[in-house]
């Protein structure tokens, strides 16, 4: 990524020999740089000159998968410092974390597994489950990771530093591509050769970003997490920012994913500690807290921070029904950005309402960005009014908008000889406003 | 193996603003991204202020009123008790002149503005109805009111920051300058502005921030433009940045449900002030510097995540 081809120039033979199919190695060395060519159609390039090539065409950050199957979790790949110059590609992966001393591991995993909720119309969940070594007992902490591979699918993560611990759990979970964390200056060794033995990625703990980058570089593994050692927010936010930058300007030790652990004794500022890190870099975040309260607030930063800064997520524009609308169901005008478009259709059906949604294509934006941006008109309404056919499935003639925009309504009115009824400003007042208002 | 630290070496920094008469607040002045104190000087930490309504608030919750239950109906003591619970600043939104609630006049709220700046030891925030016009009106008897207090007064728009600006000028005021989550229309703002001769440090920059889950990501990423901009020497970026983050997150239906709505959302009461704290701890993190708040449990939570964030990290 991002070589030229004279770079690669440098590292080819130079002896024009055709092979390949290209004239010379500089034409074969452009062919590569603009991925029309792969290294391996030169027999002769040497292993050295390979390395070098893989390496420098690597992407900043490692992609570095937990886990298998459905539920298995992709970090790192990413490319920027802000997400204002590029999306953030892989969202922060949310460990929740069990202990082997833990009296009912069974029912703390069925509480972790909970953790999903819907927003915008896609589901959202915390993604792996920790299980802590703090019994310090090898065979209690293998016995744990059984429990919790038998009661989820979420991948795990293994935290033990006692190589010997990690050998029994990995034993039970080993198959299922765990997260060993795992190895530091004085067992990398042990814990390396263990990764190694299962293809598993293991995090490289250091004690501080110096000693993180001499371990990484004897590890000679590529399946890595990084744990710069920083415990305060504080020294979290500078490492974190620290191993992103370096990874952009291509110092390898630190080309990989992070993880970070939200274990303030302060149970609220865990939580707050853990919204610093998913907006700064980290891979995974391991939290201690398995209630929703704690979680859903930390899921809903995820996706803002992740969300692609160059287009907003929309519903499509078409007729919608909720519940079972007949002749005499309320239309509701709504926009197609899908926060507002899933808030109303949200409202509408806690209300146990019948009712259709026309929600207008305003380029995914919200009702008063639309308004203010001319594309949520009373002219695109009845527009979406007319090609609907709506009126051949209600009785009645009555559109209701939004109430942040009744300025829209005498005109909406004229245009569609619809009779316009003006809602609450905000969707969640459409119950009552139903129960008071509606007739048809 | 020794990591050269990346350091990034910015040629400028935040413009400081101070507010109040007595006893004053400190608000900008970094030369480095947010709590990076690896590479510039952080001299001021956030500050936090609570929202003090001069009428009862109509759609609050009722775990937000709970904390302010006997002083709802009484500014002054409402003012007292944000100052106990620890605020920074007093945020009083005359809330009373807006045309759909008592269209109260400029002396009305003059008088009110006067007795709550008289009674805390605080600096004053002091917002309008949000009716452009109205508010125009306000701050000219306002700003008066308040001569020599040295408050932040808005929110100016595109349309009655002259009005506003003015007021601010002749009664030794600062100016909120709100403009739609658009770094260009906050700078020409900001322009207009320092024209009428207001000196830039005298304005703070309201980017209309939108709650978590509810826009956080656009107010976000200005923030964190518009701070590289003030750090890159761009003086029309250079003010402090306030978030209206009370307003915001208590209008998320994450903090108004109440529990027994979504149970799978867990308590009301720690879910809302999550969303409050998150709100404005994440806004802290892209540059925000004054945080009108509404909760108290929520100015306490972020004081001390705002004073761990105020520890050196230098290597
Ligand atoms: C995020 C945001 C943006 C984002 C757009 C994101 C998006 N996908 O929509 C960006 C940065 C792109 C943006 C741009 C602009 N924005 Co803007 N933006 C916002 C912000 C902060 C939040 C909007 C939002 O997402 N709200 C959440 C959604 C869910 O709300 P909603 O759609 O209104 O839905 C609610 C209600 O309306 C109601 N509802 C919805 N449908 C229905 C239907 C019925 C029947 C009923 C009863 C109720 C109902 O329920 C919902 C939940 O309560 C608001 C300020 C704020 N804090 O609200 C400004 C705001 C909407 N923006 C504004 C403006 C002016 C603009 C710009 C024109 C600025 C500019 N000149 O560049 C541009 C226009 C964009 C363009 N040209 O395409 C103004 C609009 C002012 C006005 N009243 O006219 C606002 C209000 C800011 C302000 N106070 O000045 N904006
Ligand atoms: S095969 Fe290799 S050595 Fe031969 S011309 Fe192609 S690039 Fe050069």
């Amino acid at each position: 990524m991002g070589l030229t081809g004279l770079e690669i120039f440098k590292q080819l033979p130079k002896t024009n020999c055709k092979d390949c199919g290209q004239p010379t190695c500089l034409a074969f060395a452009m062919q590569l740089a603009s991925g029309k060519a792969s290294l391996d159609q030169c027999p002769h390039v040497s292993d050295a000159a390979k390395e070098a090539l893989d390496s420098a065409s690597a992407p900043p950050v490692a992609l570095v998968k937990v886990g298998k199957g459905a539920k298995e979790v992709a970090l790192g790949n990413e490319t920027v410092l802000f997400r204002h110059d590029k999306r953030f590609e892989h969202p922060t992966g949310i460990a929740i974390s069990v202990s082997d001393t833990d009296s009912d591991i069974p029912a703390k995993v069925a509480e972790i597994n909970k953790l999903v909720f819907d927003r915008v119309g896609q589901i959202h969940s915390v993604n792996l489950v920790a299980v802590a070594n703090a019994s310090g007992d090898a065979a209690k902490f293998a016995e744990a990771a059984k429990a919790v591979q038998d009661n989820t699918e979420f991948p795990l993560v293994l935290i033990s530093e006692d190589p010997a611990a990690m050998e029994k759990a990995l034993e039970v979970a080993g198959d299922n591509n765990p997260l060993i964390c795992g190895a530091n200056a004085s067992n990398l060794e042990a814990m390396v050769e263990l990764a190694k033995k299962y293809d598993a990625p293991v995090v490289i703990k250091g004690a501080d970003l110096n000693e993180l980058a001499d371990l990484v570089q004897k590890a000679g593994y590529k399946k890595l997490f990084l744990d710069s050692g920083a415990r305060e927010v504080n020294k979290v936010l500078a490492d974190q920012t620290q191993i992103r930058r370096q990874a952009l300007k291509k110092f390898r030790p630190f080309g990989y994913p992070t993880i970070t652990f939200a274990d303030n004794p302060d149970p609220i500022q865990a939580v707050v500690d853990a919204g610093v890190y998913i907006a700064k870099y980290a891979g995974i975040v391991v939290l201690n807290t398995a209630d929703p309260a704690d979680v859903l607030p930390l899921i809903t930063l995820r996706l803002n921070i992740y969300t692609d800064p160059q287009k907003p997520i929309a519903v499509e524009s078409k007729l919608y029904e909720v519940g079972n609308p007949g002749p005499n169901a309320p239309v509701f005008v709504t926009t197609n950005f899908s926060l507002t478009y899933f808030c109303v259709q949200g409202d509408i059906e806690a209300g146990r309402i019948d009712a259709y949604i026309l929600p207008v294509d305003t380029d995914g934006i919200s009702v008063l960005t639309g308004w203010a941006a001319g594309k949520f008109t009373p002219e695109k309404i009845t527009e979406m009014v007319n090609e609907t056919g709506i009126a051949d499935k209600v009785s009645h003639k009555k559109l209701i908008i939004p109430g942040g925009v009744a300025v829209l309504s005498g005109k909406l009115q004229e245009l569609s000889g619809w009779e316009v009824l003006v809602g609450p400003r905000e969707s969640a007042g459409i119950p009552s406003f139903i129960k008071q208002r509606w007739n048809a | 193996m020794a990591v050269t630290i990346a350091k990034e070496k910015w040629t400028s920094k935040v413009g400081e603003m101070v507010l109040g008469a007595d006893s004053t607040v400190k608000v900008g002045g970094e030369s480095a991204l947010p709590f990076l104190h690896f590479e510039g000087e952080i001299p001021n930490k956030p500050v936090l202020a609570l929202e003090v309504w001069d009428l009862e608030p109509v759609d609050w919750p009722e775990i937000l009123k709970k904390p302010f239950a006997d002083v709802l109906a009484d500014p002054v003591a409402w003012a007292k008790k944000n100052v106990e619970y620890g605020a920074d600043l007093v945020a009083l939104r005359l809330m009373s002149a807006h045309p759909d609630y008592k269209n109260a006049t400029p002396e009305e709220c003059a008088a009110t503005a006067k007795a709550v700046a008289d009674a805390v030891d605080v600096p004053l925030i002091v917002i309008g109805c949000g009716v452009e016009e109205k508010d125009a009106d306000l701050f000219e008897k306002v700003g008066e009111a308040l001569n020599g207090k040295n408050c932040l007064i808005g929110c100016a728009t595109e349309k009655n920051y002259k009005t506003i600006t003015a007021a601010a000028m002749v009664n030794g005021h600062s100016v909120i300058a709100s403009s739609p989550l658009d770094i260009n229309l906050a700078k020409q703002l900001n322009i207009l502005m320092t024209e009428m001769n207001l000196p830039a440090n005298r304005i703070a920059i309201d980017p209309l921030v939108g709650a978590l889950g509810y826009g956080i990501e656009y107010a976000y990423s200005i923030m964190e433009r518009a701070r590289m901009g003030a750090l890159m020497g761009d003086k029309m970026l250079a003010m402090p940045v306030i978030c209206f983050v009370g307003q915001e997150a208590w209008k998320a239906k994450e903090a108004k449900s109440p529990d027994d709505e979504n149970p799978e959302w867990g308590a009301q009461e720690r879910r809302a002030i999550l969303w409050e704290v998150i709100t404005a701890t994440t806004f802290a993190q892209a540059g925000g510097s004054i945080f009108v708040l509404r909760h108290p449990e929520t100015v306490k939570q972020v004081k001390v995540q705002l004073d761990k964030m105020m520890e050196s990290n230098a290597y």
